[in-house]
């Protein structure tokens, strides 16, 4: 009975909160690019005053934002270099392992926030096209070739990938990177802040962030704003760091967050302190129950987690009803 | 500016075990044995593969030299023109350098002569890395100094930026301060010349560099930035070192 109460008084507050951005938002912009505008941005003021964490640090909201940004500006450069140094390669299992349990289908809208160098958006579109590839390879027997029916399928079945980050430097370099690889089509790059997307309600079918949510200075705003953008039906996935529960792995695992971690971007990117923040900033992450938590107040339905690699990384998932 | 903003809010801590704002100076980063050992290999691996990844060669010098800064802080200690140095703390800034009044001193001279080095390889001053490993403050003084001097370096020995110039110069380094990163530039070094300059370095040049770093005086201990109109030669004959056997000044630079 108090479950099901505290359900209801959760969508009502969802509805009204929904009323009151969708406004704020219609009015700010329905372009492509986002800058904050003193309509969407009041809390401004109050962000000088509150406190949150910076890594280990204690700094105002509004210095988090602006310190984030400098860090991803400087390590765009080596972004998937270092990635890949630091996790051996094993990042590309966690993102591959996303898109399975995704399993999107061909027609669906994907919104990937914090989405920098596009891993997910490109993978994405991959697996829908290899989808598309395959279910036309069962329907058409072979020695016949496309019909007209066919063509307009695929023309409802297009799937489209929008790749949202903050910030620019890491927009460019996924750019470069999807323009070299050949994935153009179906693919745009927008930029925005997960606190405040520039994107109308119910667009998208799939909202993913991929460790990116720790970054974001209000992560609760950022849910909101993931739960109105996406469809009713639309699923909500987020990758991210979080709490190893084994002792003798957790105990390997800081080991080589903290010792090795900072000296590889010291080595490879020159620069020691944003990588200490990146280490810092996963300890200082929710564990797994408490973003389960916080997804559910945000009004997220059938929320799930699954541990990857012991819990060094975790899979939430949850649904727009 | 952001670093500022950060300490007001943050006076006060000294607990914390990540420390990585300020630790004894500014830029001060510290670490354990075991980091500074990987950084040592690190910075080793990536300095060799890639010799313009300055900052690499900086943090190599920085992890392997605690033992020979001493000694350097020492020697410095030891001669009353360093002990001025170590204690007044000159820097060598563009922002400290009175460019215009060396650009007016006559030819020959040592600052004419510093400044023209600038000009003709296209280098400043404040291109130099910061320390951020050594956990003394005056030993990381020493070090940037050493830093710092190694510019004139290039002009008292008449060296230009090139490959060879920079080996000749770390030779000279390396038997002068005996720093373990001095002495591995020194010997991989050569490893990316061609056979001409090889060479060049190991019939002239070399021997030249090595005799010279041994019986000149200690170079960190001169207050250079009060030298500027003393005539080139005459500091030289002051530090005991010979002109070099090439003249490179004639040549064109190769550049970086």
């Amino acid at each position: 009975m108090a479950a099901s109460m505290r359900l209801l008084v959760r969508q009502l507050a969802r509805l009204s909160h929904r009323k009151v951005t969708s406004t704020v938002s219609g009015v700010s912009c329905r372009s492509a690019c986002c800058w904050r505008t003193s309509s969407g941005r009041c809390f401004s003021d109050a962000a000088e005053d509150r406190s949150t964490h910076f890594g280990f640090e204690t700094v105002s909201e509004a210095e988090k934002a602006k310190r984030v940004y400098k860090v991803f500006e400087n390590v765009a450069q080596k972004y998937d270099v270092m990635n890949d140094a630091m996790s051996l390669g094993i990042h590309r299992l966690w993102k591959d392992v996303l898109l399975h349990v995704m399993h999107p289908q061909p027609g669906a809208r994907l919104l990937d926030v914090a989405g920098g160098t596009g891993d997910i958006a490109v993978r994405f579109l991959d697996y829908v096209r290899y989808q598309l590839e395959r279910q036309k390879r069962r329907d058409t027997p072979s020695g016949q070739g496309s019909s007209w029916q066919d063509i307009s399928d695929d023309r409802r079945r297009e799937s489209s990938a929008v790749v949202c980050d903050i910030n620019k430097e890491m927009l460019k370099m996924g750019k470069q990177k999807a323009d070299r690889m050949g994935v153009v089509s179906g693919l745009s790059w927008v930029v925005g802040d997960a606190e405040e997307l520039p994107f109308d309600d119910d667009q998208f079918d799939i909202y993913t962030i991929a460790f990116g949510i720790r970054n974001v200075t209000r992560m609760d705003q950022a849910l909101q704003e993931a739960l109105r953008v996406l469809k009713p039906g639309g699923r909500f996935m987020c990758l991210e760091f979080s709490k190893v529960t084994n002792p003798v792995l957790a105990r390997l695992y800081d080991a080589y967050s903290f010792q090795v971690i900072p000296v590889l971007g010291e080595v490879i990117a020159g620069d020691w302190k944003s990588y200490q923040y990146l280490v810092e900033s996963i300890r200082k992450f929710p564990n797994q129950q408490e973003f389960k938590g916080m997804m559910e107040d945000a009004g997220f339905y059938c929320v799930q987690h699954h541990d990857l690699t012991g819990g060094v990384v975790a899979l939430h998932s949850g649904f727009k009803l | 500016m952001s670093t500022l903003c950060v300490h007001r809010l943050h006076t006060g801590r000294a607990d914390r075990t990540f420390s990585h704002y300020d630790g004894l100076y500014p830029g001060h980063i510290i670490t354990t044995p075991f980091q500074k050992a990987l950084l040592a290999v690190g910075s080793g691996v990536v300095a060799l593969q890639d010799p313009y990844r300055h900052d690499m060669v900086a943090v190599l010098g920085e992890t392997t030299g605690h033992l020979v800064l001493i000694n350097l802080r020492d020697r410095m200690r030891n001669d009353p023109e360093g002990y001025t140095v170590l204690t007044e703390r000159p820097k060598i800034r563009l922002s400290t350098l009175d460019l215009e009044k060396m650009a007016s001193l006559p030819d020959g001279s040592f600052g004419r002569e510093y400044l023209r080095f600038l000009e003709d390889n296209e280098v400043t001053p404040d291109s130099r890395a910061e320390v951020k490993f050594v956990d003394d403050e005056e030993l990381a003084y020493v070090m940037l100094r050493y830093r710092e001097v190694h510019d004139l370096m290039h002009t008292l020995l008449g060296m230009p930026t090139n490959m060879l110039g920079e080996v000749a110069v770390k030779w000279f380094e390396a038997a002068q301060t005996g720093l373990p990163m001095c002495a591995l530039g020194a010997l991989l070094g050569p490893l990316r010349l061609n056979t001409r300059r090889l060479q060049s370095l190991f019939t002239s040049l070399g021997p030249w560099a090595l005799q010279n770093g041994w019986q000149a005086r200690c170079v960190l201990s001169i207050f250079y930035e009060r030298r500027w109109d003393q005539s080139l030669e005459e500091l030289r004959r002051e530090l005991k070192i010979q002109p070099p056997p090439v003249d490179f000044t004639k040549r064109r630079k190769n550049g970086r």
